[in-house]
Order: structure tokens, then C-alpha cells, then sequence
């Protein structure tokens, strides 16, 4: 390790614009395939900015929320359809076929949280949606896009967890039946099993909310932010109890969004300290911070291809390209 | 008298007369083998007691007449170099010690250079290179049947010893290879040997050897500088020969014991330097050191006290030779508290060389390991007593090598003094010396005790694998670790993270008078450490703003204490402080130069008023920082925390440069443009109160007594302030009273003040027109030069010389430019 450290990288590029904060982000592929992904963006202010990653140009704004923030953006493998999640406490799905962009379909959502939802939708029409539920401390499974409601997921009566802050629904490798993680608002996370609506396990793995989570299904271990200085990665064993096999500690307090990437190689997480962190997924070790936000990072996304992007409160969208696959 | 002994002086004459005047070579062949005879050496030889008597009073005179004879043509009367051989042969078989004097005096007597001359060099030659130099040596061994006549044993000592420069004189550059000292004195080494060896011989025959003669060419050979050369012949094989063998050893104690005092210390040295370990050198001295009044006084005094040329090897020889017996372990006690007061001593720390106190702390520290804590606990308060002395003094130095020289030996000497209290531990910084130095003071294992210090290593090595194995399953116990996976696939490599810092969340102020009240009155950390942070950025934005209050924060800077753990905190309050003075050098240097001189400042705020004055006078002065500081403050967008604004700017600039096309050069390649000196005008405002009051003490300070180390830096930021004020109108009275400063102290105890004083001189003699130099100052320069001359001299301090030389070197070029060569 005779070598000094390399220099800290700076972002590829910056998208400006979206004159307002950035909630959301989400790399979407192309339909047409032309190796350029798109980039779907939320703002403070309720509008979708769709980016073209070639021109580095918006293609096309979506206003659908009433200028209410944008906390959640989805796309649906089966074609190109856009979930939105605002806080007018609508659900909307866009319809972006062929330059098209109107609102095929909406869901009135009940919370009034910060609660991302999450869908798991395997390539079949029928597909399943997760969102914050009715009660305080509910999360509300719906099958799309029929908008049938499955079920209510309710803590049992003594267990007082707060609000839902963050979702994830997911199907282990092993079972074919579809898994929540949710993260509450006291600090723990808790795993359901959707389809026999109960809690399968729950630990406590920080003090403070929830803000945010991933999961790799395929090594049944995910891992967590809050509102705290540490990380916690926790994993699920076959009997549906979940441990926590680590925490790592922090510089500064409060994670906004944790995402891995596809390659489950490493890791991105969007901190207060308006600071990227990225690590390596295996074993915990921090590659790099980035420093170029000058406000709150709120969201972070990986696109297919092993770019990252991170969205802030300084109105701008930073692109990285960071340990590119090889 | 003995009618035989006449027949012999008979046959003798006649044969010499023969010799002397014959041309015929038969004659001459006949005559010499007739001769022969006497030597013993021909079928038929004479009586002996005819021999002896030949060989004590003829032999030379035959001899001396041989070589008188020696000439071509002489030689070329038998054919075949038969003549040659023959009286070769005469040198090579008779009585060394009467062969060797003739040749020398043949060699000495020469007039110039001859065919005799070298004929006799390489006569001499083949005499060494057949040994017969160990016969000569063992001569006067065996002599002792008749009393030793003083007067031929000197002149013999003189001719062995000083062979080769005897010859270098005579034969210039016809001289041979043997007789050079480089080949001449291991020769001699050896034939001391050859030598010694058979007198070991006749020892075990029962008969009596004496060996002075031996003891004076060893004694004188080593004086003479060649101990390298003799002794790296000698002493492999005496250690080897003495190992086990008591004879041997006691011949060897004896050739030492015989060693004239005036060659002892050489002798002493040179063995120390060939001889590896001290059970060698006991093998070799004995207990010479208690027999010999001279070698005590030069092992226990000279060699530890004075020789710092010694090395470390030596030093540890030396000591661990008197640790080795019991009846000179006394000595080394009484070492260890003469070294331990000489240490401590504070004249010799001050007048002393560095070298020199460095050797003597490795002497002590040696002893140390060497002695028991029994012979320790005996005389414990003595050696504590002068621990503590010395401790004082050496942390009391103002020169930092002389400062860690006391911490180090002070930890080793009080956990060896006082192994039951707790450890005391300075913080200085480790370098190679200190680490050496604590190395000397383990204590070696005994070796007259292998066999415990075999048991006590075992169980050591025994564990330590242990350990590791322990310390191996480490990782694979470790829970959570790293997967069952264990494919190491492409480990990605992690950028620096250094800028990881915490964020903080208090702004830092954007106004001067706000960064004042936040540093006084903020109970608001974070706030008070953003201010300070702040501040020296602000102050360079806005000077109209810093004038205003610029001595309040002076005052508040000047009193600042660091109370959280801000990293940087000193650099951030001299930076901010030097800013200020440069802001507003008039107020605030007459400010910070009165506070210097007040009460109730520690040392360590007058040091840095020292340090902010210099530093601004050097920020004032430097050409081409009025317009750098125009360019910068007119833009306020950057802030002073990013460090991109620059290099963004840099950047711009010369992509406008190469965009643009300029049809003819102006004005643009040129250098900066000339701008006054801002120190000169102020020059006098830092100068002079700094160098009025240093003669009236105050209750809490006093620079001409015990806080000389302010002096010393005051001398230095003097000195520095009048360099700075070169080609000022101010320089010329700031080198008058620069002058009679350094006259006043030149003659003061510490080094560092000295050292001071002496760069002070130099400034003044840079900075001072040499015209104005000779017309003002020329007394005070005359009692300059013949102190900078005493100085370069005498001083104790190698800096201190090296300082005077330069000084001096300074005068003289001065001298040159007023003097052209052509009229001195």
C-alpha cells in the first residue's frame, strides 16, 4: 500500500434544472435500446423531469401531482409505464409509450408520510404494490393493476413500531412467497410474510427512524440507514428470522436513501452531510465519499449500466461513474 | 689477554685490510669464506667461543666494511653474483640487531642516491622479508644475561620504529614498496608476534625472557599513529592464542604492563578499536587497569571523559571490560558517579561540546546496563542526587539535541534507579540517536551465566508461537465476518477519504467585529472555532474593517487559549495575528511590541509576539504583495474555504489567453511591476521598542537572567527584522543599535543566544550599506570582527564557529567591495 490513495472522483456530469429539490430518482432503460438509459427525476415542487443520459437534456416533464413533492418514482418491466408517488397523496401511473405521457391510472393513497412504496412485479401483468396503509402503522398490499386490495399489514397489539418510513417488498430465492421489509419509525425493521399477514421477525437496529433500505435477495441480506450515525446490515436466515450481522459507523449523522447496485458489488447511500458514500457490499468498506452536493442528498440510484446518481436539495443532479464493471 | 681471542682480532684485521683493499676475487673469496667460519655456519666451524667474540665486537666492522666495498665494479670481479650473495649472506646469518644498525647507518650516511644506496635499500628488503626482524626483536628479549646497554637499545628502538620514514627521507621516490608504513608496520606487528612466541617458548623452557624491548616498539609504533596497521596483525591471532591458554595471557598482560606511560593511551586505544567485546580485551589487559596508575587514569578518565572520538563499540568495550572482574567492578562504580556528575554538571553542559555530552550520556548509560541493582541500590542517593541535578540543567538548555540528551538518559537512569516507582516518561520525538541510545542501556545478558540465560529465553521463544497462532485463528473465529464465499474477486480499490470530516453546522461569521465577539464572548464552540477558522480570510478581505478594531483583536488573539481540541489551533492564531499586524502594522506592532515588555505574559505569548513580528515584517516586505492582495480583494465571490476558486480562475484566464489574439506584444510579458517596500516605513515601529528595555527586568521576566531563551529568540527576530529592512532609510540607526546589542551580550553564557547574536551580526552586515558601514560604524565593526574572530575560534558550539565564519566571511567581502584587490 506504497501508493498514495487515488484522489477523490468527481461526478461524470450534472444535470440542472429541476429549479427545485430532487425526492426521486430512477434510471428506466430506453424501450428503443439504444444502450442510453433514461433518467427520471422528482422534484420539491411535484414535477417528473425525464432526462436523456445522451443529450443530458430533459425530454419531457410530467405534472401530475399539484405541485406536491414527488417522493417515489417506479418504472414496470412489462412496458413502459411510470409509477409516481406525491405527497397529494396520490399514486399515478404514467403511460410513456411512444412519446406519450398521460395518466392512464391513479391510487388515492391514505398516509400522509414520508413512506416510499415498492412494488414486486416478476414480468406477469398481475403485479404487487406496497404503499403506507390507512392507520398510523399500517402498510396497505395491493395487487395491481386491478387495485384489488390483498391485505393490511397491522402490528400485533402490543408492538407500538410508529409509522411505516420505508418498504421493500421481495421474494427470497428460496420460497416463492412475496416477503415485506419494512422499516418503522422507532428504528427497527420488520419482516413480513405477506401472504399469511404476519410479522416473520423484527429487530431493533437503530435509535432513530428508519429512513431507508435495500436488500440483495440473492444472499438474503440487506442493510439499513436511519436518521442516526450508523449503518446496519442484517441478514435473513431460512427460517425467516432476521439478525444483524453488523453496523458501521458513520462521520456524520443521518442517511436519506441507501441503494446497491445491481451487480450487488457496492453500495450508495445519500447522506444529510450532502455527501455519497459508496462501499464495498461484501465486507463493509468504505471506497469512496463524494463530495459535490451542497445541500442534503435525498436520493441515490443505480442504473443497469453501473452509473450512479445522486439527487440533492441544491436543485442538481450529480452522475457518477464509479468501479465500473468489467 | 686470551691468546685466542687475539688470533681472532688477528685474523680479523687482516682479513678486513684484505677486503678493504683487494682486487682480486679470489682473494677476496678465500678471505670472506675464512670469515664465514666464525658465523658457524661452513663444515668446519671456529671455537665458539672464537664465534661469540667475533659476533660481539668484529661482526659490525666486517660489515661496515662490506658495504663501504659495495660498488659495480667491485661486485663484478667474480662472475655470477657470486661476491653479492656471499655478503648477503653475512647480513641475512650474523647477529640481527648489529646487521640492521649497519644497514640503517649505511641507508642514513648516504649522501644522495648511489648504486650503494640502493644495493643497501634492497639489502634491507630482503633482511625484512626473511624474518630477521623477529631475530632482532628477540635479541634484546633474550639479553638478559648482560646488562642491557640503554644507550644501542634506544637507537635500535629509534631505527625499528621510524624505518619507514628513515627511509621515505633517504631513498624519496626510489623508495620500495616494503618500507612503506602501510606494509612496513603489519610486518612489524607480525614479527612482534614471531616474536612473542618465542618467548613464550623459552618461558616453557624454563628461562627468563624480558620483554620492555618488545613493550617500547609496540608502545612507540602505536604513538606514532600506526596502531591500526601493528595491531590488526597482532590482535586476531592474541586472541586466539590467549583463549584458554594462561601463558599466553600473562605474557600478554606483561608486553601491555611494559608499555611506556607516554604510549599507554595509544596502546589502550588501538587495542580497544582491534579488540572485539570486552572478554577479549580481558583476556588480553588482565587487571592492568589496577596494577597501572597510568592506564587507570586513561581508561577511567581520559577514554570516558575527554576522547568523545571513540565510538559506541569502543565505549561498550571499555566498560564492559571493568564490568568483567570483580576487582574492577569498583572502578566502574566510581566511574558511573564521576560520569553521572560530570553529566550533570552545568558548566559542562554549557561550555561543552554537543559530541562531547553525547558521549558521556552513552558512557553513562552503559554503565548503567553493566551494573547490578544491588551495586546500584549501595549508592543510590549519590547517583540520584546527580541524576536530578543534571536533569534540570539539560532540560533547562535552550538547545533541543541537549534537551533530549537529558530526557532519554533521565528515563533509562530513574527506571534503573528506581525500578519500583513509576516510570517516567518525557515526549520527544524518536530518532535513530535516542533509539541507539536506549539500545546501550538494556543489559546484556551475564556471560559468565549462559545456561540461565538459555532458560530464561526458551519459554520466551516457546510462547510466541503460541501467540501467533492465537492471533491466526483471529480472523476465521471472527463472527460476521466476511462470507462463506470466500472468492476474492476483484478487490476495488478505495479512494481517499481524508476529506471526511464532520459537517458542521454553525456558520462561521462574515465580519470581522462579529469574529471579535464570537472569539471573546461565544460560549458556543463550535461557533468560536468557525470564527477562528473564518478569520484570517476575513481580515484579508476587509482591511478598512480590520483597522478599526485591530488592536482590540490583537489584544483578544494575543490571549486566546486553546480550550477545545481545535486541530491547528496555534497555526490558525499566529496566521490570523500576522494578518492583523500586517493589516495595520503601525498600531499593532507597537501594541504587541509594548506587550512584550509587560507583565503577565507567559513565556510562551512573548515567544509568539517574537514570532507574529517577524513573520508580518516578512509578509510587508516581500515585493509584489500589495498587488496580489488588490487582485484578490475586489472579489468577493469565492469564498477563502474553497480552494477551487483559484484554479477555476487560473483556468479561465488561460483559456482567455489563447483565445485571444493580440496583434502586437505590449506590456504583457513583463515581471511584476515595482511597488514600495510597506516595511519601511514601519521598519522602525517593530524594531526599536523590542530592542530598548531588554536590560531592565520586570518582576515576571527577565531576559539577562533566567529567560534567556526569549533572549535568544529575541536576538534571532532582531536579527531577522534587520535583514528584512534592507534598502530602507531606517536600516542604517537599526544597525547602530543592532551593534552595540550584540556588543552588550556577545560574551553570554548560552549558546542559543550566541547563535542569535551571531546571525544578528550578519543581517546587519547584509542589510547596512557597506558605505554608511565604514562611516558610521567603524568601531563598533573593528570590535566585531576580532570577537567574530575569537568566536570562530573558541566557541565550544559547532553552529556558533560556523555562524562566526560566515559573519566573517561577510566582513571580508565587504572589505573587497570598498577595496579593489589591485590597491590592498
Amino acid at each position: 500500500m506504497a501508493d498514495p490513495p487515488l484522489p477523490p472522483p468527481d461526478p461524470q456530469f450534472v444535470l440542472r434544472g429541476t429549479q427545485s429539490a430532487v425526492h426521486a430518482l430512477h434510471f428506466c432503460e430506453e424501450a428503443q435500446g439504444q444502450g442510453h438509459p433514461l433518467l427520471l427525476s422528482g422534484s420539491l415542487r411535484g414535477l417528473v423531469h425525464i432526462w436523456s443520459l445522451q443529450t443530458r437534456r430533459v425530454v419531457a416533464t410530467l405534472d401530475g401531482h399539484g405541485g406536491q413533492c414527488v417522493t417515489w418514482l417506479q418504472t414496470l418491466p412489462q412496458g413502459p409505464q411510470l409509477l409516481s408517488q406525491g405527497r397529494d397523496l396520490k399514486l399515478c401511473l404514467w403511460d410513456l409509450a411512444e412519446g406519450r405521457n398521460t395518466i392512464m391510472d391513479s391510487v388515492h393513497l391514505e398516509s400522509v408520510g414520508f413512506c416510499r412504496g415498492s412494488i414486486l412485479a416478476g414480468g406477469q401483468p398481475r403485479w404487487l404494490l406496497a404503499v403506507p396503509g390507512n392507520g398510523s402503522d399500517e402498510v396497505q398490499i395491493l395487487e395491481m393493476p386491478s387495485k384489488t386490495s390483498v391485505c393490511s399489514l397491522k402490528p400485533e397489539a402490543g408492538a407500538r413500531p410508529g409509522m411505516p418510513m420505508c418498504l421493500q417488498l421481495w421474494q427470497a430465492d428460496s420460497s416463492p412467497r412475496p416477503l415485506l421489509l419494512a422499516g418503522y419509525e422507532d428504528g427497527s425493521v420488520a419482516l413480513w410474510d405477506v401472504s399469511a399477514q404476519k410479522v416473520c421477525s423484527r429487530i431493533a437496529c437503530h435509535t432513530e427512524p428508519v429512513m431507508g433500505l435495500d436488500v440483495d435477495s440473492q444472499k438474503a441480506r440487506g442493510i439499513s440507514g436511519s436518521a442516526e450515525k450508523a449503518l446496519a446490515v442484517w441478514s435473513v436466515d431460512e427460517r425467516q428470522t432476521l439478525q444483524v450481522r453488523r453496523t458501521h459507523q458513520l462521520t456524520n449523522p443521518g442517511i436519506a436513501d441507501i441503494k446497491i447496485r445491481p451487480d450487488r458489488k457496492i453500495l450508495a447511500t445519500a447522506g444529510w452531510d450532502h455527501r455519497v458514500r459508496v462501499f464495498l457490499w461484501k465486507t463493509m468498506k468504505p471506497l469512496a465519499v463524494l463530495t459535490f452536493h451542497s445541500s442534503t442528498v435525498h436520493c441515490v440510484a443505480f442504473a443497469a449500466n453501473s452509473l450512479l446518481a445522486a439527487g440533492s436539495g441544491d436543485h442538481r443532479i450529480s452522475i457518477w461513474s464509479l468501479y465500473p464493471r468489467t | 689477554m686470551d691468546p685466542e681471542l687475539s688470533a681472532v682480532r688477528l685474523s680479523v684485521q687482516e682479513a678486513v685490510h684484505v677486503l678493504s683493499s683487494s682486487e682480486d676475487g679470489g682473494h677476496i673469496l678465500s678471505t670472506l669464506g675464512s670469515l664465514k667460519r666464525y658465523l658457524g655456519e661452513t663444515e668446519n666451524p671456529a671455537l665458539p667461543q672464537e664465534q661469540e667474540e667475533f659476533a660481539r665486537i668484529h661482526f659490525s666492522t666486517c660489515l661496515r666494511c662490506l658495504v663501504g666495498r659495495l660498488s659495480p665494479r667491485w661486485l663484478g670481479l667474480l662472475p655470477g653474483g657470486q661476491l653479492e650473495e656471499l655478503c648477503a649472506s653475512f647480513f641475512l646469518k650474523g647477529p640481527a640487531d648489529q646487521a640492521f644498525l649497519v644497514l640503517m647507518e649505511c641507508i642514513e650516511d648516504a649522501a644522495g642516491p648511489s648504486f650503494r644506496l640502493m644495493k643497501t635499500a634492497r639489502l634491507l628488503a630482503r633482511f625484512l622479508s626473511a624474518g630477521r626482524m623477529a631475530a632482532v626483536l628477540e635479541g634484546q628479549c633474550q639479553r638478559q644475561a648482560e646488562p642491557a646497554f640503554p644507550l644501542l637499545q634506544e637507537t635500535l628502538l629509534a631505527r625499528v620504529v621510524g624505518l619507514p620514514d628513515r627511509l621515505g627521507n633517504r631513498l624519496q621516490r626510489e623508495n620500495l614498496a616494503e618500507f612503506l608504513p602501510q606494509n612496513y608496520f603489519p610486518l612489524l606487528g607480525e614479527e612482534v608476534l614471531r616474536a612473542l612466541q618465542v618467548v613464550v617458548d623459552s618461558l616453557r623452557g624454563g628461562s627468563d625472557c624480558a620483554m620492555s624491548f618488545l613493550s617500547q616498539v609496540l608502545g612507540k609504533a602505536c604513538v606514532l599513529g600506526r596502531q591500526k596497521e601493528t595491531l590488526r596483525a597482532l590482535v586476531p591471532r592474541l586472541t586466539a592464542l590467549t583463549q584458554g591458554n594462561g601463558l599466553w595471557q600473562r605474557v600478554c598482560w606483561r608486553l601491555v604492563e611494559c608499555v611506556p606511560d607516554r604510549a599507554m593511551e595509544a596502546v589502550l586505544t588501538g587495542l580497544l578499536e582491534a579488540a572485539l567485546g570486552p572478554q577479549v580485551l580481558s583476556r588480553l589487559l588482565g587487571n592492568l587497569v589496577t596494577k597501572s596508575k597510568k592506564a587507570r587514569f586513561v581508561m577511567t578518565r581520559k577514554l570516558l571523559f575527554l576522547r568523545f572520538d571513540c565510538t559506541t563499540p569502543m565505549l561498550q568495550s571499555l566498560l564492559g571490560y571493568l564490568a568483567e572482574d570483580s576487582q574492577r567492578r569498583p572502578l566502574l562504580v566510581q566511574a558511573l558517579k564521576e560520569l553521572l556528575e560530570t553529566w550533570g554538571s552545568s558548566s559542562a553542559v554549557r561550555h561543552t561540546p554537543l559530541a562531547q555530552q553525547r558521549h558521556i550520556s552513552k558512557a553513562v548509560l552503559i554503565c548503567l546496563a553493566h551494573l547490578q541493582a544491588a551495586e546500584l541500590q549501595d549508592c543510590r542517593a549519590e547517583l540520584l542526587a546527580s541524576l536530578m541535578a543534571g536533569v534540570q540543567t539539560h532540560l533547562d538548555s535552550s538547545l533541543p539535541p541537549v534537551r533530549r540528551l537529558g530526557m532519554v538518559v533521565a528515563e533509562v537512569a530513574s527506571a534503573r534507579l528506581h525500578p519500583e516507582g513509576p516510570p517516567l516518561r518525557f515526549q520527544y520525538e524518536e530518532d535513530e540517536l535516542t533509539s541507539e541510545m536506549r539500545g546501550l542501556a538494556t543489559p546484556r545478558p551475564v556471560a559468565d551465566r549462559p545456561s540461565e540465560a538459555g532458560l530464561s529465553v526458551a519459554p520466551i521463544s516457546g510462547d510466541t508461537p503460541d501467540n501467533g497462532t492465537v492471533g491466526s485463528d483471529g480472523p476465521q473465529a471472527r463472527p460476521g465476518g466476511s462470507d462463506s464465499e470466500l472468492d476474492s474477486d476483484d478487490e476495488l480499490v478505495p479512494c481517499d477519504m481524508s476529506g471526511d470530516t464532520e459537517l458542521k453546522s454553525s456558520k462561521a461569521p462574515a465580519y470581522v467585529r462579529d469574529c471579535v465577539e464570537a472569539l471573546t464572548a461565544s460560549e458556543d464552540w463550535e461557533r468560536w472555532e468557525a470564527a477562528l477558522r473564518a478569520l484570517e480570510g476575513l481580515i484579508f478581505r476587509s482591511p478598512a474593517a480590520t483597522r478599526e478594531v485591530s488592536v482590540e483583536l490583537a489584544k483578544v488573539l494575543l490571549h486566546l487559549e486553546e480550550k477545545t481540541g481545535v486541530a491547528g489551533f496555534e497555526g490558525l492564531r499566529q496566521r490570523a495575528l500576522v494578518a492583523v499586524t500586517v493589516t495595520d502594522p503601525a498600531r499593532v506592532a507597537a501594541y504587541l511590541t509594548a506587550q512584550f515588555y509587560a507583565l503577565n505574559y507567559s513565556l510562551r505569548q512573548r515567544m509568539d509576539i517574537l514570532d507574529v513580528l517577524t513573520l508580518a515584517a516578512e509578509e510587508l516586505s516581500r515585493p509584489g504583495r500589495l498587488r496580489r492582495a488588490q487582485q484578490s480583494s475586489p472579489a468577493p465571490g469565492p469564498r477563502p474555504g474553497s480552494a477551487a476558486a483559484p484554479a477555476w480562475r487560473a483556468v479561465v484566464e488561460e483559456r482567455l489567453r489563447s483565445k485571444t489574439r493580440r496583434l502586437s506584444k505590449g506590456c504583457a510579458g513583463q515581471g511584476p511591476a515595482a511597488v514600495p517596500n510597506e516595511f519601511s516605513a514601519v521598519a522602525g515601529c517593530f524594531f526599536f521598542p523590542l530592542i530598548q528595555r531588554f536590560d531592565k527586568p520586570l518582576v515576571t521576566f527577565d531576559l539577562l537572567g533566567d529567560d534567556q531563551l526569549v533572549l535568544g529568540r529575541l536576538a534571532h527576530t532582531l536579527g531577522a527584522l534587520m535583514y528584512l529592512a534592507v534598502n530602507t532609510s531606517v536600516a542604517v540607526p537599526m544597525g547602530k543599535a543592532l551593534l552595540e546589542f550584540v556588543w552588550a551580550l556577545r560574551f553570554h553564557g548560552d549558546t542559543c543566544v550566541r547563535r542569535g547574536l551571531l546571525s544578528a551580526v550578519s543581517a546587519v552586515l547584509l542589510s547596512v550599506p557597506a558605505e554608511r558601514l565604514l562611516e558610521d560604524l567603524p568601531d563598533e565593526l573593528l570590535e566585531a570582527r576580532s570577537w567574530l574572530a575569537d568566536v570562530a575560534e573558541k566557541d565550544p558550539d559547532e553552529d556558533c564557529r560556523l555562524l562566526a565564519v560566515k559573519a566573517l566571511l561577510l566582513l571580508e567581502k565587504l572589505r573587497d567591495k570598498l577595496l579593489p584587490p589591485s590597491s590592498t
